[in-house]
C-alpha cells in the first residue's frame, strides 16, 4: 500500500526535478550570457500572470498543446511512438478550416462537423502508419515522420493552388464555425483565448476514460505493456495498433482544428513545421502520459513560450534561451533514469544512518 | 525491459527535435545580442548617418518618444530586412538619443499579435511590424488600440477595401530596383541566358520577377530568362538546387528574391567559381557582398538591389515624432527617394553597365519608363519592346 503512494509520489518528483533543472541550467546559461536571472524570471513569471491578457494568451498557447500531448500520450499507451503529430494537426487545421469556409449551417451543426473533419482527416494521417504497422511491420516512427513532411506540403499546396484569399492564407471561416468566443476574449482584455480551451480541458477527460475506464481501453494498454502476452490472452493486437493509431491521430486534429477554428480562423501557407506537434512529444513525456500531467505540462510549455516574448522585451534575454530550457528539461525527464539511480542512493543512505 | 524503453523514448525524442530543427533551417545563425545586433551592417549605417545629417534641422533630441518593432519569424539578425530595420531604428536612436528603440523578435508565427499587443500596451509611440506576414495580425491589434500608432513594412493593411486610420503601410518600389539589376545582367551575361530564383510566390515577389525580366529585355529581347520558385524562403539547400540547375542549363546569372533561400545560390556560386566557370548571382534587399558570396579570388555577388527598410523606417519614425504620423497612408519608396536601388558595392559590374543603369534610373524617373510589376503587365510591356 506504502508503495504504490510512494510510486505515485515518484511520478510527481522526477518531472518536478527535472523542471527545476532545467530553470537551473536556464540561469547559469543567462548568467554567462551577461544576463540577470533573476530580473530574467520574474519577467518570465510577468509575461504569463502580469496581465490577464498574457494570461489568457498562455491559456489559448496550451490548447492545442494539450491535445497533441494527448496524442502522442495515447499512442504511447499502446507501445508505439506517434511522432507524426505534427502532421496530423496540420491536417485537422487544413480540413476544419476547409468546412468552416465552404459549408455554410447553423452553428450547432457547423461548428461539430468542423472540429469532427479536423478529428477525421487527424486520424486518416495517424490510420496510415497504423495499418502499415500492424500489416507489414513497417516502423510507425520512420512512416509518421515522413507522413509530417507530406501534410505540410499537400496543405500548403492546396492553400497555395485553390484556396489563397490574401498573402498566405485562406479566407476566415464562417462565424457559425468559429470558436472565437467574444466573452472569453473580453474577460481577458482582448487575448485570442477561445472556447477550445473548454474542449481541450474535457478532451483530458476523455482520454483518461476511455483509456481506464473502458474494456477497449484495458486492451490498448495492455497491448501497450507486453503485445505477446496480450496476443496470448486473445485481443487482437494488430487491430488495438490501429485503432490507437487513428484515436492518436483524432487528438492530433482536433488540436489543429482548435488553431484553426479558434485562435486564426484561418489556415495559412506554412514556411516550416508549426512545431505543436513535436512539442506535444515533451508534453507527454513530462506528463508522464497522463491527463492531469499532460494539462500541467501543457500549461508550463504554453506559459514558457508566451512569458519568453516578456523576457526579451523586459529583460533582454534572448527568446532561444527558453527553447534552451525546454530542451533542458525535457533532457531531464528523459534521464529519469539518473534522477531515480540519485534518488534511490540518496534514500538508502538515509535508511542507512 | 523498462530501460531499454527509456533509451528509446530518449533516442526519439532527440531525434524528433533534431528533425524539428531541420524544419526551420532559419534558426541556425539566429544569435541575437541586443547591443551589437549587425556587425555587417556598420559601413550602410555611416553612410546613412552622414547622409540624414543634412535634414536634421533641430528636432530636438526625442525625449520620451519611443519606436519600436516587431520582428517576423526571420529574427534580427536575418541579413534582411528585419536586419535592415533594426539598423534604421538604431541610427534614429543615434540621432535622437532619448528616444527609446527597442525590437522584439518573433520565434513563430503566433507570438506576432501578443508582441504587438506588448507593445501597444507598453505605450510605444509607433510600432513597426516588419514584413507582411503579420498583416492580419496588425489589423487587430491595431483596431483593438485605436489610439497607438503602427505601422508595416511591405504590405497594405486593408479591412473593406479601405486602409486603417492608425497604421501607415510601407511599401517599396521592387520593381524599380529590380528592373536596374536586371539591366545589369543582361549587360553582362556571356551565354544570354540569365535566371531569377523567387521565395514563396506572391504578388510581393512578382514585382522583384516582372521587374527583373523587364530590365534584361529592354537591353535585349532575345535575352532568355528562367524563373523558379522554391516556394520557401528558408530554405537554402532547396536554392543551392535550383541554382545548381539554372547554372547547368546555361544560366551565367541568377538574381534571387528568396530570403534564407538565396543563402544556396551563393553556396552554388562560389562551388562554380572554385571550378573556374565565370557565373555570378545577384544579391537582394541589403548590400550582400558585404556579407555574403566571398571566396579565395573574389566576390560571386555582381551586385545587389537593396531596399532601404532601415531609410524607410527611420523615416516614418521621425515624421511620428514631428507630429506627422503617416497613418492611413500608403507610401511607397522608390528610386525617387532612395528607396530602392544598386548597391553601393559594385566592383564587379563594368562601367559601362553603370553608365546604363543611371540613364534608365532617369529614364524611370522621368516616365520614360513605367515597369511593370505583374505578369500581366509584364506580357504588355515586352510586346510593346
Amino acid at each position: 500500500m506504502g508503495n504504490i503512494f510512494k510510486d505515485k509520489l515518484f511520478g510527481l518528483v522526477v518531472p518536478l526535478i527535472a523542471i527545476g533543472f532545467g530553470f537551473l541550467a536556464g540561469g547559469v546559461i543567462m548568467l554567462l550570457s551577461g544576463n540577470n536571472p533573476i530580473d530574467g524570471y520574474v519577467a518570465l513569471m510577468q509575461g504569463v500572470f502580469g496581465e490577464v491578457y498574457y494570461f489568457g494568451e498562455t491559456l489559448q498557447r496550451m490548447t492545442p498543446l494539450i491535445f497533441s500531448g494527448l496524442a502522442v500520450a495515447f499512442a504511447f499507451r499502446t507501445g508505439l511512438l506517434n511522432i507524426g503529430v505534427e502532421g496530423q494537426l496540420i491536417v485537422g487545421w487544413f480540413v476544419s478550416v476547409f468546412v468552416g469556409i465552404v459549408i455554410e449551417a447553423p452553428m450547432i451543426i457547423h461548428l461539430p462537423l468542423a472540429i469532427l473533419a479536423g478529428a477525421l482527416a487527424g486520424a486518416l494521417w495517424g490510420f496510415v502508419p497504423g495499418i502499415l504497422k500492424a500489416k507489414f511491420q513497417v516502423h510507425e516512427v520512420i512512416v509518421t515522420i515522413m507522413m509530417n513532411y507530406i501534410a505540410m506540403h499537400v496543405v500548403n499546396h492546396f492553400i497555395r493552388n485553390f484556396m489563397l484569399e490574401s498573402g498566405q492564407r485562406t479566407a476566415f471561416i464562417n462565424d457559425s464555425a468559429s470558436l472565437s468566443s467574444d466573452f472569453l476574449t473580453s474577460i481577458t482584455d482582448f487575448s485570442r483565448l477561445h472556447w477550445g480551451f473548454l474542449i481541450a480541458v474535457a478532451a483530458c477527460f476523455v482520454m483518461w476514460f476511455i483509456l481506464w475506464k473502458t474494456k477497449k481501453g484495458f486492451e490498448l494498454r495492455s497491448v501497450g505493456y507486453n503485445k505477446h502476452a496480450s496476443s496470448y490472452a486473445g485481443m487482437n493486437v494488430n487491430m488495438n495498433i490501429i485503432l490507437s493509431m487513428s484515436v492518436s491521430g483524432a487528438f492530433a486534429g482536433i488540436g489543429g482544428a482548435m488553431v484553426g477554428l479558434g485562435t486564426y480562423n484561418y489556415a495559412n501557407i506554412l514556411p516550416s513545421f508549426t512545431n505543436l506537434g513535436f512539442d506535444g512529444i515533451a508534453v507527454a513525456l513530462l506528463g508522464s502520459s497522463t491527463s492531469i500531467g499532460i494539462f500541467l505540462s501543457a500549461f508550463l510549455f504554453g506559459g514558457l513560450k508566451e512569458g519568453a516574448n516578456n523576457m526579451q522585451s523586459q529583460a533582454g534575454v534572448a527568446p532561444e534561451l527558453v527553447e534552451i530550457i525546454i530542451a533542458l528539461i525535457i533532457f531531464f525527464v528523459a534521464s529519469s533514469y539518473l534522477i531515480r539511480w540519485i534518488y534511490s542512493r540518496l534514500q538508502s543512505k538515509k535508511e542507512g544512518k | 525491459m523498462k530501460k531499454r524503453f527509456m533509451m528509446l523514448v530518449s533516442s526519439v525524442v532527440a531525434a524528433g527535435t533534431l528533425l524539428a530543427a531541420c524544419g526551420e533551417g532559419n534558426n541556425e545563425d539566429t544569435t541575437p545580442v541586443n547591443n551589437d545586433a549587425n556587425g555587417g551592417n556598420e559601413i550602410t549605417e555611416n553612410e546613412e548617418n552622414n547622409n540624414n545629417d543634412g535634414n536634421n534641422e533641430a528636432t530636438g533630441d526625442g525625449e520620451g518618444f519611443s519606436s519600436k518593432m516587431v520582428t517576423d519569424t526571420g529574427g534580427v539578425d536575418d541579413r534582411s530586412f528585419n536586419e535592415s530595420a533594426w539598423a534604421g531604428l538604431q541610427m534614429f536612436g543615434d540621432d535622437y538619443p532619448e528616444a527609446e528603440v527597442e525590437y522584439i523578435q518573433s520565434n513563430d508565427a503566433s507570438d506576432y499579435a501578443p508582441n504587438l499587443n506588448r507593445l501597444a500596451r507598453d505605450g510605444t509611440d509607433i510600432t513597426f511590424a516588419i514584413g507582411f506576414l503579420m498583416e492580419d495580425d496588425i489589423r487587430t491589434v491595431a483596431q483593438q488600440n485605436e489610439d497607438q500608432n503602427f505601422a508595416i513594412v511591405d504590405t497594405v493593411v486593408m479591412e473593406d477595401d479601405e486602409t486603417i486610420s492608425n497604421i501607415a503601410n510601407i511599401t517599396f518600389a521592387e520593381h524599380e530596383g529590380s528592373f536596374l539589376v536586371g539591366a545589369v545582367a543582361a549587360m553582362h551575361s556571356e551565354t544570354d541566358h540569365v535566371g531569377f530564383i523567387g521565395g514563396v510566390e506572391s504578388d510581393l515577389i512578382k514585382k522583384f520577377e516582372s521587374g527583373f525580366k523587364a530590365g534584361v529585355k529592354y537591353v535585349d529581347p532575345d535575352m532568355e530568362v528562367t524563373v523558379q520558385y522554391a516556394q520557401d524562403f528558408n530554405d537554402a539547400s532547396r536554392g543551392q538546387q535550383i541554382a545548381d540547375t539554372m547554372y547547368g542549363n546555361g544560366v551565367d546569372i541568377i538574381y534571387h528574391a528568396a530570403g534564407g533561400t538565396g543563402n544556396g545560390l551563393f553556396t552554388e556560386a562560389i562551388d562554380r567559381a572554385r571550378n573556374g566557370e565565370n557565373v555570378w548571382a545577384i544579391g537582394v534587399d541589403q548590400d550582400q557582398a558585404l556579407t555574403e558570396g566571398e571566396w579565395d579570388e573574389g566576390n560571386v555577388i555582381l551586385t545587389s538591389m537593396v531596399k532601404r527598410v532601415d531609410q524607410a523606417v527611420y523615416q516614418v519614425s521621425e515624421d511620428t515624432m514631428n507630429g506627422n504620423f503617416p497613418g492611413g497612408e500608403v507610401l511607397e519608396f522608390g528610386l525617387e527617394d532612395d528607396g530602392v536601388g544598386i548597391a553601393e558595392t559594385r566592383d564587379n559590374v563594368s562601367d559601362e553597365a553603370i553608365e546604363a543603369v543611371e540613364e534608365y534610373e532617369a529614364m524611370i524617373l522621368n516616365g520614360e519608363i513605367e515597369v511593370p510589376q505583374t505578369d500581366d503587365e509584364y506580357e504588355e510591356f515586352e510586346s510593346s519592346l
